[in-house]
Formats: C-alpha cells, sequence, structure tokens
C-alpha cells in the first residue's frame, strides 16, 4: 500500500471536497427546515386556497427525483434565459426539494393534535399566540422530530447529487481523483466513509435532541 | 345542608345555538349565586355540554348574553374574553391535560404565560392546588403516566389555580372507570363545601341527591324543569326529574361517597 | 414553443422505452431488496448476536453512504475488484437492491417486533421449529404489515433509478438526456421526464395498494396485539 497516495493526494481532495460539501448542507438544511416549517403550517391552517397550493407545491417535489430537479434549474432555466450558477442551483433545488418533504412532516405533527388541547387553552384564557407557542407548537415539534431528523441526513447523502450539475464537492473531488489514478474502490470506499462519519455524527446530535426532548408516553396515544 | 343567600356571580340570558342545521340551545337562561352548586342533568344529546361551552365561549352563542359580577361579557373584546375565562374554571369530560407537561407543568403553565406569575411562585401555587386534590406526589408524572381518576384532578388543580370565580363541570367523571369516580366526586364535593360556585353536567344520581343546590333538567335544547332536589327528587312527586334519575339508578350502580 | 412541442414528440416513444428500462431496474431492485430485507430483519430479530450485529453493520453502511457514491464503488470498483463483470443494468439493479434492503429491513423488523409474542409461542407449542414458525406464521403476517412501508421505499427507489444515468444505463434520464444535448430543449424534455416519473410512482403505489387490499385478512390490522 503507498500511504503517501493517502496521504498527499486523496485525503487533502476530500477534505476540500468535505468543506463544499458543507456549504452546501447547512445552507439548504437550515432554510429547507425554515420553509417547511412555513409550509407546512400553511397545509395546516392556512386559506383553503394556499392549502392547495401547498399540498400541490409538496406533491411535485416529492413525486419527482432531485436529479430531474437540479437538471431543471441547471440545464432547463437556460431556455428561458434564466442561468444559475452550480453551487446556487444546487442549493436552491436542495432547499425546494427538502422543504417540501419538512413540510410534510411539520403538517402531520400540526394536525396530530387533539383538538382538546386547543380548547383548554381557551378555557384558561390564553390568547392565540400564547396558546401556538406554548402548548401547540412544544407539542408538534417533538412529533415532527423524527421525520425532520431523518430528511436532515438524507440531505446530507443527496448533496452529492450537486457534482452532476458540476459543483465539485466530496464527491466529485473524489470521482475526478479516482479516474485519475484508476483507483476506484479505495477512493469510493474513503469517500462513503466521510458520507457515514457526517451522517453518524448528525444522527447522534439529533439523537440526542430527541432524547433531550422526551416525555414519557408522549405520542403514542 | 345550607344555602346561603348571596348575590348572583353568573348570569346567562336566552343563550341560543345551532350547529349543523339542528338548534341545540333554544333560549337557556339561568343564573348562578355564589357558593352555589348547580347540576344540570337530562338525556344527552340534550344540549348539556353546549351549554357549558357557550357560557365560556368555546362555542360562541348564535344570541343571549352572559353576564359575570353583572359585567356583560363582549366575545369580540379579546382582551376581556382571556380575563373573563380566567375567572370561570371549565373541566372538561376527557380531561384535556396538556400531554407535553408533567402535572405540576399543567397547573403552572396558565399562571405563568397568561397571568404573568413569576416561575418559583407559579409552582408554589400549583404544587399546593395538587396537594388539595390529593395527589401532590404524582407532581413529576406525565398525563400518560397517570391514572383517569388522577388526570381529572389535576385538571381541576389547574383550574382552581387561576382562582375562579365560578367553575364550569362537563360530565367531569363519565370518562372514567367506575372504580375511580369516587375520588375525584370526592374532591368536587370539597369544593362545594368550601363553598365553591359552580356549575355542572352529570349523571351522578347520588351526588346530586346529596350535594346539589339546584337541579337544572335539559331536554332538547330547554331547561324543562328546575328546582331544588328536596322537591325535584321527593318520592311521589310525577316530575321529569324523578323519572330520569329512576331510569339512570336502574342503569348505574354508583360508589358510596 | 412549437419547436420544443415537436421535439417532445418525436423522442416521447424513446423516452417510454427509457421508462420501461426505469420499471424494470425499479422492480428488480425491489425484489433483490425484499430477499435482503427479510433476511436482515431476521437475523436481528431472531439470530445469534454476532449475526445480527453484521446485519446492523450492513444496514448503517448502505443507510449512511450515497446512492451516487454506491453506484461508482460497485461499478467501477468492487465488483470487478471480485473479479464479476456486470453490465451497468444488472449493477444498478444490485446497488439499489443493497441498498432498499438495509431499509426494508427496518420495515420488516417494526412488523415482526409489533406482533403479539403470544404468536411464537403458539407456533412452538404445537411442535414447529422457530425457522417452520417464522416462514409459516410470523412472516406471513408481518410481510402484509409492511406493504404500506414497501410502497414508500417503492417511490424512494424509483426516485433513486434516476441516478442510473452517470453509469450509462439508458434508462429515462440518461434518455433525456441524451435528446436535450442534441435538441437544446432542456426545460420541456427534463419536465416530460419528472411526468414519467410521476406516472409511475402513481401506477406502483395503486398497484401496491391493490395488492394490500387483495392479500388482507378479514377483521386483522397493524392495531392488533
Amino acid at each position: 500500500m503507498d500511504w503517501s497516495f493517502y496521504a498527499q493526494e486523496l485525503v487533502p481532495a476530500l477534505n476540500q471536497g468535505l468543506v463544499k460539501t458543507i456549504l452546501l448542507i447547512i445552507p439548504s438544511a437550515s432554510i429547507g427546515l425554515l420553509m417547511g416549517i412555513v409550509v407546512g403550517t400553511l397545509r395546516a391552517y392556512g386559506h383553503p386556497l394556499l392549502r392547495k397550493l401547498g399540498d400541490g407545491y409538496a406533491g411535485l417535489f416529492r413525486g419527482t427525483p432531485l436529479v430531474v430537479q437540479l437538471f431543471v434549474l441547471y440545464f432547463g432555466l437556460p431556455n428561458l434565459g434564466i442561468y444559475l450558477e452550480p453551487y446556487t442551483a444546487a442549493v436552491v433545488g436542495f432547499i425546494l426539494c427538502t422543504s417540501a418533504y419538512q413540510s410534510e412532516y411539520i403538517r402531520g405533527g400540526l394536525l396530530s393534535i387533539r383538538r382538546g388541547q386547543l380548547l383548554a387553552t381557551q378555557a384558561l384564557g390564553f390568547s392565540r399566540i400564547q396558546s401556538m407557542l406554548w402548548i401547540i407548537l412544544p407539542q408538534a415539534v417533538r412529533r415532527a422530530l423524527p421525520g425532520c431528523s431523518n430528511e436532515i441526513v438524507y440531505l446530507i447523502k443527496y448533496s452529492s447529487l450537486a457534482y452532476i450539475i458540476t459543483f465539485i464537492e466530496l464527491t466529485g473531488e473524489g470521482k475526478i481523483l479516482a479516474t485519475k489514478y484508476f483507483r476506484f474502490t479505495e477512493v469510493f470506499l474513503a469517500i462513503g466513509l466521510y458520507y457515514l462519519i457526517m451522517v453518524t455524527v448528525a444522527d447522534f446530535g439529533l439523537k440526542k435532541l430527541e432524547k433531550r426532548l422526551y416525555i414519557p408516553g408522549f405520542g403514542k396515544g | 345542608m345550607t344555602i346561603t343567600e348571596n348575590g348572583p356571580v353568573l348570569r346567562a340570558e336566552n343563550i341560543s345555538k345551532v350547529l349543523g342545521g339542528k338548534q341545540i340551545l333554544k333560549g337557556v337562561s339561568f343564573t348562578l349565586k355564589k357558593g352555589e352548586l348547580k347540576v344540570l342533568i337530562g338525556p344527552s344529546g340534550g344540549g348539556k355540554s353546549t351549554l357549558l361551552q357557550c357560557i365560556n365561549f368555546l362555542i360562541p352563542p348564535d344570541e343571549g348574553q352572559i353576564y359575570l359580577d353583572g359585567e356583560e361579557i363582549h366575545i369580540h373584546r379579546k382582551r376581556d374574553l382571556y380575563a373573563y375565562r380566567q375567572k370561570v374554571g371549565m373541566i372538561f369530560q376527557d380531561f384535556n391535560l396538556f400531554d407535553h407537561l408533567n402535572a405540576l407543568e399543567n397547573v403552572s403553565i396558565a399562571l405563568r404565560k397568561v397571568k404573568k406569575i413569576a416561575r418559583k411562585e407559579a409552582l408554589e401555587r400549583a404544587m399546593i392546588e395538587l396537594e388539595r386534590v390529593g395527589i401532590g406526589d404524582k407532581a413529576n408524572l406525565y398525563p400518560a403516566q397517570l391514572s383517569g381518576g388522577q388526570k381529572q384532578r389535576v385538571s381541576i388543580a389547574r383550574a382552581l389555580a387561576m382562582d375562579p370565580e365560578v367553575m364550569l363541570l362537563d360530565e367531569p367523571t363519565s370518562a372514567l372507570d367506575p372504580e375511580l369516580i369516587g375520588e375525584v366526586l370526592a374532591v368536587i364535593r370539597n369544593l362545594a363545601q368550601d363553598g365553591m360556585t359552580m356549575i355542572m353536567a352529570t349523571h351522578q344520581i347520588g351526588f346530586i341527591r346529596t350535594l346539589a343546590d339546584n337541579i337544572l333538567f335539559m331536554q332538547e335544547g330547554e331547561i324543562i324543569e328546575q328546582g331544588p332536589p328536596s322537591e325535584l327528587l321527593m318520592a311521589g312527586n310525577a316530575t321529569r326529574v324523578q323519572q330520569f334519575c329512576a331510569k339512570m339508578n336502574e342503569l348505574y350502580e354508583e360508589p358510596e361517597i | 414553443m412549437p419547436e420544443a412541442f415537436l421535439v417532445i414528440k418525436e423522442s416521447f416513444p424513446y423516452l417510454l422505452e427509457g421508462a420501461g428500462v426505469t420499471a424494470a431496474a425499479v422492480v428488480g431492485a425491489m425484489f433483490f431488496g425484499l430477499i435482503i430485507g427479510v433476511v436482515l430483519a431476521v437475523l436481528q430479530v431472531y439470530g445469534p448476536r454476532p449475526l445480527g450485529r453484521l446485519a446492523g453493520l450492513y444496514i448503517w453502511f448502505f443507510r449512511g453512504v450515497p446512492v451516487l457514491v454506491l453506484l461508482f464503488l460497485f461499478y467501477f470498483g468492487l465488483f470487478s475488484l471480485i473479479g464479476v463483470n456486470l453490465s451497468a443494468f444488472t449493477s444498478v439493479i444490485l446497488v439499489l437492491g443493497m441498498t432498499t434492503g438495509a431499509y426494508q429491513s427496518q420495515i420488516y423488523r417494526g412488523a415482526i417486533e409489533s406482533l403479539p409474542y403470544g404468536q411464537l409461542k403458539a407456533a412452538r407449542a404445537l411442535g414447529m421449529s422457530d425457522w417452520t414458525a417464522i416462514k409459516n406464521i410470523i412472516l406471513p403476517q408481518a410481510l402484509r404489515l409492511s406493504i404500506p412501508g414497501f410502497s414508500n421505499e417503492y417511490s424512494i427507489i424509483l426516485k433513486d433509478s434516476a441516478l442510473a444515468f452517470v453509469l450509462g444505463t439508458s434508462e429515462i434520464m440518461a434518455r433525456t438526456h441524451f435528446v436535450a444535448s442534441r435538441t437544446y430543449q432542456h426545460l420541456p424534455l427534463y419536465v416530460t421526464a419528472g411526468i414519467l416519473y410521476f406516472i409511475l410512482t402513481w401506477l406502483g403505489v395503486k398497484a401496491l395498494r391493490k395488492l394490500e387490499d387483495r392479500v388482507r385478512i378479514p377483521g386483522y390490522s397493524h392495531h392488533q396485539g
């Protein structure tokens, strides 16, 4: 085994790619989640027209492959005279797609809250905002959290698709190196390991958060 | 039994409500005097629950007025409505404890977030109320860890912590297993003896006989009979209440309290 | 855009053929995944501890690595390393199958664990070996309960199959890309591809719902036990 390849070529390249991947994930995951909360709340409580619109949006982005969405943004929009940088196209695509999935979990969380919870807050003299803030949202977030965490883990993995629209991140850096040196197995195993570590760390952190928010018996009824 | 003659606390006038095309309440009126326990009885579907929910506007009445301490409540003034609801405690049939909060937090949350009382004080007050209903030792348990009777007692403590002037009880024992009914009725009995003003829908005939000051018999959205139990339940009086209670007694055996 | 319509009209049969290739790959992958998933689930629930651990490791790996990386790893790397020369199409079926197998195992495991313990006890009491009991009593119940999860997994794998074009499989995406790069009608063509995926999702989900109805046991539901 030649260690210099690993030390001087592979690891530096993958680390560089890793930075790019993280630069993709952080804005996509956070803006995507925020947008998912807005869309999900609209889909649960919004005006019927907005609700339909939100449902259509979620159906569209959940029903088609992410690659197709990215290709529409990167290769398709120029037909309309709109040109996006690879990075912009990737982040916009990820946000649109992940927020569609997140909205599904948020909506489910909100709709699963029993009507009696709202009645009880009203009977105690809570205002609408107080009841949303202290009773409805804390419950909805807990119910939606496992789904939302899962979606974030998915996003970490699917960030690899940015490479297909020529934004060279972790997978892209690896692919270039593997082709150049014709060392596919070891390079792609190494890339896999990078993703495994990211996913495992994220999973661990999110599970920890879930545990902190755990309430005995909650969500089983 | 002593009936203290006091002024009216809560007055409902001419309350009407149509739900789903059906006239559920047809101009119901009644007055609650201070320290009085009024009991609403009658066949299910007769409008008891709707009436109680109209009183604190959980269901806004189509017509009619509600007065607390002589002042009319206007539903459209949000601030007044919230303030009014704080003075009117409500106990639900299915408890409606907040599922994500433990017993102590359930009792203290409205103190802190609605009445803006400091956390420490709110928790102290909540603890006093939990002890008052006999479950101080369950303060740290979550709703899913409590029995039905314990849940209902927490919900009573939650209402009491707000220092209500009046309490509305919507069949507080009808979702409970028979062996748990007694513990909840005992708490309500203590409240009655301490002079709490209450109106309660119930099917517990034995309880009515011994504790109610007044009975309202509701059927098809109207109060068709009212009066003290001594009158309405007296053997030989051919009242609707009398017939209804006889039937209920056949159907259910009641725990002694 | 009359030109766009012309391009779509002319290339539609070609794209539809691609939908056939996509469907074949996905059906193959789902079946392969079913076998892997059942084996992993049974090992995790009933198997000896070391095998259960091994199954856990497999699941961790395939759930943690992007499909795109797995496709590259197996097609360019591992398959040739172990000396087998597989077509891109076969590689796609195997890789997607191994991936969905990891996810499917979680569905089956959940279903098995939701069954009342009395089922296995009763089977043992009749003198069945554990394997006979799992095959004849546990799995027929667990697999029925798993159909909704399987349907979900189908729509995920269908979408993942769009990545197969990086290996040059001539499915929907590869064909769309091919036509688009010659006609420059990217937008209408990719929208068409999106619609084809939409239809395939809908067809599969509908078929699985039919299956669920067909194999339903009267009065049997998820809420038992």
